[in-house]
């Protein structure tokens, strides 16, 4: 039976490994309170705060969907792609608390016929890529069972 | 408009768009050569070069004023090089524009020439994990037309956009750019052709993204004084207004190439988009409107871009962009033609020259130069436009 590899994160920092329940990993300012992701580390993006302090924080690990697509055409590099390419969705989706949209693939078993402006959506971990130690993972959208659409 | 919030239009040139893969310098030679030839100028009078920078072509496209200059040959002339990404053109008409307004010259050449890779951009290369641009391949896979994708399924699901509107787009621009000797792809299509070819990013497809091209654009830019010397004539085609605005906080729109909007969860509500901030910044500055403009050249990266691009510049109201297309106001011959040159569709991309040649075609237009593409009548016309990073990118151009 072939060993198990390693599961690592494709990015550092990017987001918690939590298998049940992973969050992304944003900032929020300690000042104004502004959220940010990727984290921001030395400046606040509200132009009326010069704070350069902020703290790590847990997204919100669910939203609804701005909006989606899914990629026909094989990306180039640095993108790692299965070979042969198969297409896979790719979501924007809404954080109600941060009030922000986060870009992330969707999971491979679902169509864009599955997906609607408004449908609720959580994070998962899987599989980016791999190679032969290692299975390197990033964050994904997956829709909620019977979570309704009403964009 | 006063003679120190404007400047003259004397020349336009531009070398048309293909792919071969020669040296951009080429193409940006020839482009500069017919705009001074257009004005009636010689080289040696021009007194400052703005180029208009490509990163693909190595350090000549970094320093690309300075290396047009040189191919023209070395006259002392003043110099700059822009980059902006797609909005790379109109920093160069913005610098050529202030140096003449602030009274430091009196003739300016702008240029913007580019040779591109086949296939779909990708970033600058090495292993940078800390430039958002490489780590959206490389994470998400998010290629430019994943973006526009992103709009466009939104533009179907909260107005009722269909995919043969989208392919009706490509359908009117195709038809425009016929007889555009410019053109790259001077071929009618179909609805049926365009939803027939592959999907790239859902619901776009190949028919309906825009190409990466080669090519290049330049013009002749003077003081109003100089031009009407020059020209012996009030009669003048001119730039009224040049928008290069960087968004406002909160930007709630998703842009190439972050991984999220702004949160706006502790600013103060959000005014408009970045996108309708573009054209507003340049309808103040020309003291006109939305209502004024004849003719538009919009940067149609997807044929459904396009009909965004209607509503942020204040063609019609958010939304109604389908039934503008579908009642052929925005074909020549209706009501506000857009994109008459054909528009990327036709063209496909060369970064720094496309804002460049998007006032070209408005300044043929203007003259009623264009070919069979004329806007009949055509007195003002805007470009929109913007680049990766938060670059905005419009001009108004009048007569």
């Amino acid at each position: 039976m072939p060993q198990a590899k390693d599961r690592v994160p494709a990015v550092e920092g990017w987001f918690t490994l939590d298998a049940d329940a992973p969050a992304l990993l944003g900032s929020r300012c300690t000042s104004c309170g502004t959220f940010a992701f990727p984290k921001e580390t030395y400046f606040c993006r509200n132009p009326e705060c010069r704070s350069s302090e902020f703290e790590e924080t847990e997204l919100s690990r669910t939203g609804k969907v701005w909006s989606y697509t899914a990629a026909g055409y094989q990306p180039p590099k640095p993108y790692v792609s299965a070979d042969p390419f198969v297409p896979f969705p790719i979501a924007a989706v809404e954080l109600a608390a941060e009030q922000m949209v986060v870009m992330g693939q969707v999971v491979a078993d679902v169509a864009v016929e599955d997906l609607s402006v408004g449908a609720e959506v959580e994070l998962v971990l899987d599989t980016l890529y791999e190679d032969d130690d290692h299975e390197y993972l990033v964050w994904k959208w997956r829709p909620i069972a019977g979570g309704g659409s009403d964009a | 408009m006063p003679d120190d919030k404007r400047v003259a239009v004397l020349g336009a040139g531009m070398h048309p768009w293909g792919k071969w893969g020669r040296n951009f310098v080429e193409y940006g030679l020839a482009a500069a050569g017919d705009a001074l030839d257009d004005a009636g100028i010689a080289w040696t009078d021009v007194q400052y070069v703005s180029g208009a920078d490509t990163i693909r072509n190595g350090y000549p496209g970094f320093i690309a004023g300075a290396t047009f200059a040189q191919a023209l040959g070395w006259t002392g002339a003043r110099v700059s090089s822009s980059y902006a990404a797609c909005a790379s053109g109109a920093q160069a008409v913005s610098n050529a524009r202030a140096q003449i307004l602030a009274g430091l010259c009196d003739v300016a050449l702008v240029v913007g020439a580019d040779t591109t890779p086949k296939g779909f951009f990708a970033p600058v290369g090495g292993d940078r994990k800390d430039d958002p641009d490489w780590l959206r391949f490389h994470l998400l896979g998010a290629t430019n037309p994943t973006y526009f994708a992103l709009y466009a399924r939104r533009r179907m699901e909260l107005f009722g956009a269909t995919e043969e509107d989208f392919a009706a787009v490509k359908v009117k621009n195709a038809r425009h750019g016929l007889e555009n000797p410019y053109a790259r792809y001077r071929k009618e299509v179909t609805t049926e052709e365009v939803l027939a070819s592959p999907m790239v990013a859902d619901p776009l497809r190949l028919l309906e993204i825009c190409a990466t091209s080669d090519g290049g654009a330049a013009l002749v830019l003077t003081s109003m004084e100089f031009a009407r010397r020059h020209a012996g004539t009030e009669d003048l085609v001119t730039i009224d207004g040049v928008s290069t605005i960087t968004p406002r906080f909160p930007q709630t729109v998703i842009e190439m190439p972050n991984f999220s909007t702004d949160s706006s969860a502790t600013a103060s509500t959000p005014g408009p988009t970045f996108k309708q901030s573009v054209a507003l910044a340049a309808y103040e500055e020309a003291g006109i409107g939305p209502e004024d403009v004849d003719l538009a050249e919009v940067y149609d990266l997807s044929s459904a871009l396009e009909l965004d691009w209607y509503e942020d510049i204040g063609l019609c109201k958010e939304g109604e962009a389908e039934r503008l297309l579908r009642d052929g106001d925005t074909t020549v011959g209706g009501r506000v033609p857009v994109n008459p040159s054909g528009g990327l569709s036709c063209f496909g991309e060369a970064i720094p020259a496309q804002a460049i040649a998007q006032v070209c075609e408005l300044v043929w237009q203007l003259r009623g130069q264009a070919t069979g593409r004329q806007v009949e009548g055509a007195k003002v016309g805007i470009t929109a436009n913007q680049g990766l990073f938060g670059h905005g990118s419009s001009i108004i151009v009048a007569r």
